[in-house]
């Protein structure tokens, strides 16, 4: 279609039509202040802070949801604008806590930055004030209504993207409160616990819940072997937190920062990654020797195992038994490290740095408890890890990097993959081929299961028999996937499914997105999946069952791989769970 | 024997079941709301979750519909239902404080249903019979010149009429 003109503050631009003001805005440069729109979400239209003026019209219109037309006058930027879009946001604090200075989000509020760059520098109104309990039941995900400003973000994410449906707006006008169904307590809803709305809200109505005061206490308790281990796309993310732009590996700073923190032992979740795929591996070839169901489902995404629990319980037998890198890691710490440095493992503190929130849930799951204790004792979001290092005084960006303890420091570029979407898929093809074919894979890189498109496919042929594949990430994608599984059980052979949209990357306990920057942006997912690229292309050791680390592990403590002591530690059951969940037909 | 739980569930889904199968389904879920208010005399979460698993809707948006219209009750009307008129005529002649003495004898906001399930207390606009102004109306019947001596009174003769 051939371009039109528009007239944004009196001067003339072409643009393509059949886009909203907003959109065509952006990309001349203009950014219109907003706060309820996002760009992967459903147009709500619901906060008016991106008003314009547009001639003709009796009335401002909201950027987000009116489309550009030839010869439209639009002003962006008028006194009178000014104004009635500074009033908007007075009125929204009128309701707020305007307790910034003992918020969570201090520093990192879309409505705290949205009224600075409005310039309100003083407070004309006193409003009423909510007063609703927070919902702290979940051990993941924290709802406070008296901090929400109803924009409805976090309502749309979980029902567009991730297919949940787990909140809505219940009451009306002042009343209004974005709540599971029935008001019935986080914890027993059908919260996956993946804290994408945690990412999305502008303030503070959703966190995670924090442990920080916990592993402080640890910290400081000298009876204690601290240990930690972080995940692959913590070090791709952290970095963001202090400043920097996305795409920045910081691995050794953060291994660094964790021992000046007080921890004894640094352990790589990736070590753990690459035991769970020797495991993985394994059970998939016995599954293919019809021992077991096909396809076989990964279960590494705690948000997609509550979400499996509760909405797909019919393919259970298809999810692969195989705990998480993280309960691995947290197993191996408690018994087989345990036993090396001959501590009793009640005496070791065992913590984990998660990009997510519902690692907090996983944790908490008496399923994965180790001869009755938790494998991991507390677990920390990215957000929190970085808040902590800020907070003991620690220089980050400037700290010389440091490598991690051994045994379970050891990693293969299988491992580091793990992180982004179809890195599972990927590092446990790596070595299935060679397991099954007793062959090296030639072409190392699955290109196939790469990228960001809602469903990948891809084939790999073993030893004449084709090997059928499907990776998806977000809840949304993988019902979709589901639903072509029951339609056709045979289409696949092995299926990746990742609960947060980009997988581990974009998970809901990475850094809030900074000022200028969209939360869940693609770009930004793709320069942290560039890094765990960049990390697997440089190593030496790419397949998870060549690490040494691994090797060992199976020679001095798990035999061999589903062993029954393998099965012990490193595999696990899952059963149908309540309340059930709908998801509407579309 | 069928209780009456699992005779209005089975209407429900009859109800439900009955209803043209066109697109946008979704649309009848007021009109199924009014059907299960009908049935149950209020919008239970047995029927909710009934709702939801029949017409596919996640319950979280059925709470979301059944939260925002007044009409809907979430849970069961008292024996008497008593609603107060807060209409013009009566509230020049007194009303709130007539509300106000319902509230105090009954322990209970307007909305809301006593511990025991016997009163319902409901704020209404002008029931049609101002020249008795101030009025209320419980169940069927208009009480006229309220007063909050008489709103004991009231309460006490249907406390003992419920024994």
């Amino acid at each position: 279609m051939s371009k039109i003109t528009i007239y944004i503050n009196g001067k003339p631009y072409k643009v393509e039509p059949g886009q909203t003001i907003m959109q065509a805005a952006d990309k001349l440069g203009f950014h219109i202040p907003r706060l309820c729109y996002h760009p992967k979400l459903s147009i709500e239209g619901a906060c008016r802070v991106c008003i314009v003026e547009v001639e003709g019209m009796k009335n401002y219109v909201a950027s987000c949801a009116f489309p550009v037309s030839d010869g439209m006058k639009i002003r962006t930027n008028t006194l009178e604008l000014r104004q009635a879009r500074r009033d908007i946001v007075e009125l929204l604090l009128d309701n707020h806590p305007q307790d910034c200075h003992v918020c969570e989000r201090n520093g990192t509020c879309e409505l705290q930055r949205l009224s600075y760059s409005m310039g309100i520098r003083n407070r004309h109104f006193e409003g009423q004030r909510k007063d609703y309990p927070a919902d702290e039941s979940s051990e993941a995900v924290i709802r406070d209504p008296n901090r929400c400003i109803l924009c409805g973000r976090c309502v749309r994410l979980c029902s567009e993207i991730q297919q949940i449906h787990n909140l809505s707006q219940a009451y009306r006008g002042f009343k209004t409160v974005v709540m599971p169904a029935y008001n019935i307590p986080m914890k027993d809803s059908v919260c996956s616990c993946c804290g994408q709305c945690v990412n999305v809200c502008p303030t503070a109505a959703f966190l995670e819940k924090n442990h920080t005061k916990e592993v402080f206490a640890a910290l400081n308790d000298p009876s204690l072997v601290k240990v930690v281990q972080f995940a692959p796309s913590v070090r791709a993310a952290i970095g963001e937190a202090f400043g920097l732009e996305p795409g920045h590996n910081m691995e050794g700073q953060l291994v660094a920062a964790l021992r000046r923190l007080g921890f004894d032992y640094v352990f790589d979740t990736q070590s753990g990654a690459d035991l769970t795929i020797t495991e993985e591996a394994s059970e998939f070839l016995e599954r293919l020797q019809g021992k077991g169901k096909l396809p076989m489902i990964t279960s590494c995404s705690s948000a997609w195992m509550k979400c499996m629990e509760q909405f797909h319980p019919d393919l259970i037998d298809n999810i692969s038994t195989c705990k998480s890198p993280m309960s691995m890691t947290g197993a191996m710490v408690k018994t087989y490290f345990a036993r090396r440095l001959k501590v009793s493992p009640e005496k070791i503190c065992s913590v984990a740095v998660m990009c997510c929130t519902a690692k907090k849930y996983e944790a908490a799951r008496p399923e994965l408890m180790v001869d009755g204790l938790r494998a991991v004792d507390y677990v920390v979001t990215t957000r929190e890890a970085a808040w902590m290092i800020k907070s003991a005084g620690i220089d980050f960006l400037n700290i010389i990097p440091e490598p991690f303890d051994e045994p379970l420091g050891i990693s293969s570029g299988a491992g580091v993959i793990f992180g982004t979407t179809g890195g599972v898929m990927e590092a446990a093809l790596r070595s299935a081929y060679e397991l099954f074919t007793g062959q090296t894979l030639v072409d190392i890189e699955v290109q196939a299961v790469r990228g960001f498109e809602a469903i990948k496919e891809g084939k790999v042929v073993m030893d004449g028999q084709e090997i059928r594949v499907a990776v998806t990430h977000g809840l949304g994608n993988a019902s979709k996937l589901l639903d072509m599984v029951r339609e056709d059980p045979k289409r696949y052979h092995f299926i990746e499914i990742m609960g947060c949209p980009g997988g581990c990357i974009g998970g809901g306990g990475q850094p809030y997105a900074g000022v200028n920057a969209i939360p869940l942006d693609e770009d930004a997912l793709k320069k942290r999946a560039q890094v765990l690229y960049d990390l697997d292309r440089h190593r030496t050791i790419r397949r998870s069952h060549e690490n040494p680390a691994v090797q060992r592990l199976y020679k001095e403590f798990l035999q061999r791989p589903l062993s029954p002591i393998s099965h012990k530690y490193l595999h696990t059951h899952y059963k149908a769970k309540e309340p059930r969940g709908v998801i509407p037909r579309s | 024997m069928q209780t009456t739980t699992d005779q209005n569930r089975q209407q429900l889904i009859e109800y439900i079941n009955q209803l043209p199968d066109r697109p946008y389904r979704d649309s009848y879920l007021i009109a199924v709301l009014h059907k299960a208010q009908e049935l149950y005399g209020y919008v239970s979460r047995d029927a909710m979750d009934l709702i939801s698993s029949q017409m596919q809707i996640p319950t979280a948006h059925i709470w979301g519909v059944v939260t925002f219209y007044h009409y809907f009750r979430t849970q069961p009307p008292g024996r008497y239902q008593i609603s107060v008129c807060l209409g013009t005529a009566c509230y020049v002649k007194g009303a709130a404080e007539v509300l106000q003495a319902f509230k105090d004898r009954l322990g209970v906001e307007a909305g809301q249903i006593t511990e025991d399930g016997l009163f319902s207390l409901l704020e209404a606009r002008c029931l049609g019979a101002c020249g008795l102004a101030p009025v209320c109306m419980i169940n069927d019947k208009v009480y006229g010149q309220l007063n909050p001596d008489k709103v004991g009174r009231i309460i006490n003769d249907l406390r003992k009429a419920a024994r």
